[in-house]
């Protein structure tokens, strides 16, 4: 029984390499502080080597995304390493990142006409190693597009970030997951008045090999922190945009 | 090495260039002039009317009396220095260095030192200019001697022989009148009029009394024509130092023809540069087709590299932009600009070093190839608090800031260009907006921060203050509101969305 256990964990191992999940080392595998989200993914690591679309229909969403996404390169980016920023229609204030302890000035932004264009460079800089992510705003990607990123990712470890407008054309592409980041209110400490930190409806509606879920995260100033545990088990996207692999 | 250079007259350069164009002239005496004061004054004439006793500086109305059928023709200014230029580069196939004559614009100074072999000695080689200028129509006279002034002197003033023997030329020097020297007017009428018809009867005395009788530049000149003093040289085409060509059996019509050219090319330059510590900035492909057109494309890069497959890749990006047509016969790969290469120390581990991270500045490279150098931005603070203006664009790409990004007051992750007008339900004085309408929709304001006032930076441009307030709507929707002006002042408020927080 024991040894049957075994040979199906190593088959899923298998499985998972031959998907392009590399079992990370012991210094790659660090968390990226998400804290317990971060156990749904495959191996419970926030995998890098990976491309993430973020789905942003309004502006309000597309701000949201932004900070959580600065949230998540002030980890990927602690070591120095530069980012690329690619555009079409670029809103990101440079000075907010700050507020996300990431350097603005590390930021290269690349703005361009056409998303012809943007789908190139991104190509190019998921191939370059010395950067540590690359965010593009985009509005479509086909399958055959997302299978080259993710190819270039394979080869590299840069982890790619796709901010997408519009939510139904989100045809099926190869990315390792989707978000939603949609604003929730702030609470602010014995009910003082104004404004508190930013918080999130973090929506995983997918995650290849691993469980979907939502969860409510706040940044607090200088790491996320997880407001309460959500329902791991949301009946509505069981049966609407569940995709697994 | 020992120096050499030729001096090329050009007798009747403008009257030659016309007879070219107009064969139907040869047996018309005619002159070129232009005004002057009122007056058409003779600036170039043909052999034929000098042979009748016209001369530059005469009035156009006295030679016309001196010589009936004489044809006055229109002279434009400039059009000399053209003619050399263009003689000049001609006259490149005789040596990489040629200069044109800017004392008396009618002549060009060929530095021909290690060149004259080639054409089988020094005899060989003026008379190869002379013979191939005259096929052309130019009546020239050349000489060569081991200065450009000596060459200059015996070309217009030289009696006995054109070629001077290399240790000669102080000797050629001493029959000819002091005109040879190259000097101003003045100066040769002081000359004449202390009886100096010859350089042997000045060159002889002491430098000091030269100088006070006939200035600096005397002496300047005195010292070119001898060898003592350099004479500046700026060649009208400036050598490209580092260049490699590749000639092809066949002409070269496919992509993957151009490709193997490039890189080819590409081997040979930068191993080049790399032996001499050098990298490439820009780099210039030039192809010549078979029907005779030339297609240039050019690539750049942010720091010196001597990469080959760096470089080809940039290259490969312009390969679209080459027209093959019949076929190119000849690739000419230059580099312009180099730069010293500073050798990266060997990291022991691999790290993730940053922006001038080799690999980042490569991609810089091939997206500024691509799609042009306004594609990238990176932003460094600026100490200003004028939201549009909080941030300047870095230079480059190593470029530090050198103020701090405020931190200190909430800033939006999104900011509109141009912030949009709203409608707002506000208390006054200070209060953040009850709700507002935003593209048609109601926002009820749950939460609110504020207000933050910003001042307008009243030397750059005119207009009203802003306070800004971050207000949370009743979905956690966070924006950022202001209200431009005070209210009931003279000018009209009006409440603004500039962005929107995470």
């Amino acid at each position: 029984m024991n040894a049957k256990q075994e040979l199906v964990s190593k088959l899923q191992q298998d499985i998972l390499l031959w998907q392009g999940f590399k079992l990370q080392g012991k210094e790659a595998a660090e968390a990226i502080g998400l804290g317990e989200l971060e156990n749904v993914f495959p191996n419970g690591v926030f995998p890098k080597k990976a491309i993430h679309e973020f789905i942003t229909v309004l502006p309000e969403h597309a701000a949201a995304s932004d900070g959580f996404i600065g949230g998540l390169l002030s980890v990927l980016m602690k070591d120095g390493a530069a980012c690329v920023w690619i555009s079409t229609a670029r809103k990101l204030f440079p000075v907010s990142l700050c507020l996300f302890n990431v350097e603005p000035e590390r930021i290269i932004f690349m703005d361009v006409t056409r998303e012809k264009d943007v789908l190139w460079i991104m190509e190019e800089a998921l191939k370059c190693e010395g950067l540590a992510a690359v965010v593009a705003e985009l509005n479509e990607l086909s399958l055959i597009e997302s299978r080259r990123l993710q190819l270039a990712v394979e080869g590299s470890g840069v982890t790619g970030f796709i901010l997408r407008k519009d939510a139904r054309k989100a045809v099926s592409t190869v990315a390792t997951a989707r978000w939603k980041i949609s604003p929730v209110p702030s609470v602010t400490e014995d009910e003082m008045p104004g404004v508190g930190f930013p918080r999130w409806k973090v929506e995983l509606t997918k995650v290849r090999n691993g469980n979907p879920g939502s969860w409510i995260m706040e940044w607090g100033g200088d790491r996320f922190v997880e407001v309460l545990p959500a329902l791991k088990t949301a009946a509505w996207y069981d049966h609407e945009e569940r995709q697994i692999g | 090495m020992q120096k050499r250079y030729v001096s090329i007259w050009f007798r009747h350069l403008l009257a030659d260039w016309q007879l070219i164009r107009r064969p139907e002239l040869c047996d018309i005496p005619f002159v070129f002039a232009a005004p002057d004061h009122g007056r058409n004054m003779i600036t170039a004439t043909s052999p034929l009317a000098a042979s009748q006793g016209i001369e530059i500086g005469m009035r156009a109305a006295d030679a016309k009396a001196l010589c009936p059928g004489l044809e006055v023709l229109d002279d434009k200014a400039g059009r000399t220095t053209i003619l050399l230029k263009g003689l000049g580069e001609w006259c490149v196939r005789y040596s990489p260095v040629v200069m044109a004559d800017d004392f008396s614009v009618d002549g060009l100074f060929l530095d021909v030192s290690g060149c004259t072999h080639l054409w089988g000695g020094e005899r060989e080689y003026l008379k190869e200019i002379v013979s191939r200028l005259k096929s052309k129509g130019y009546t020239v006279r050349v000489a060569m001697a081991d200065t450009a002034g000596a060459a200059w002197a015996i070309a217009r003033f030289g009696k006995v022989t054109p070629l001077i023997a290399p240790g000669t030329h102080t000797e050629a020097l001493l029959a000819l009148p002091p005109e040879a020297l190259r000097l101003p007017e003045n100066t040769l009428a002081k000359l004449s009029k202390l009886g100096f018809y010859r350089i042997r009867s000045f060159i002889g005395m002491p430098r000091s009394v030269l100088r006070r009788r006939f200035g600096e530049d005397f002496l300047a000149r005195l010292g070119q024509a001898l060898g003592t003093v350099d004479e500046l040289i700026t060649p009208l085409q400036v050598p490209v130092l580092f260049q490699e060509r590749l000639p092809c059996l066949e002409p070269i019509k496919t992509r993957i023809g151009i490709e193997v050219a490039i890189s080819r090319l590409l081997e040979h330059l930068c191993l080049r540069l790399q032996n001499e510590g050098k990298g490439l900035r820009t780099g210039v492909l030039t192809c010549y087709r078979i029907d005779g057109k030339v297609v240039q494309v050019s690539i750049g890069t942010s720091g010196a590299t001597c990469s080959v497959s760096h470089l080809f890749k940039l290259f490969e990006l312009k390969i679209d932009q080459i027209r093959p047509a019949l076929g190119i016969e000849l690739f000419v790969l230059e580099a312009p600009k180099v730069d010293d290469i500073l050798p990266g120390q060997e990291a022991l581990w691999a790290g993730k070093p940053g922006l001038d991270d080799q690999s980042v500045i490569q991609l810089l490279d091939r997206v500024t190839g691509k799609m042009g150098p306004d594609v990238i931005h990176r932003y460094v603070p600026a100490a200003r608090y004028w939201p549009e203006r909080s941030a300047n664009r870095a230079v480059s790409i190593t470029e530090k800031p050198i103020a701090q990004w405020h931190i200190d007051r909430p800033r939006p992750t999104e900011l509109l260009s141009k912030p949009v007008p709203i409608e707002v339900m506000a208390l006054i004085p200070d209060h953040p907006p009850k709700f507002f309408i935003y593209m048609g929709i109601r926002h009820v304001v749950v939460k609110a921060d504020g207000p933050e006032r910003i001042e307008r930076e009243w030397w750059l441009d005119v207009g009203e203050h802003r306070d800004y307030y971050q207000v949370e709507d009743e979905l956690g929707q966070r924006y950022w509101l202001f209200r431009s002006g005070h209210y009931g002042g003279e000018q009209r408020y009006q409440w603004f969305i500039h962005g929107f927080f995470a």
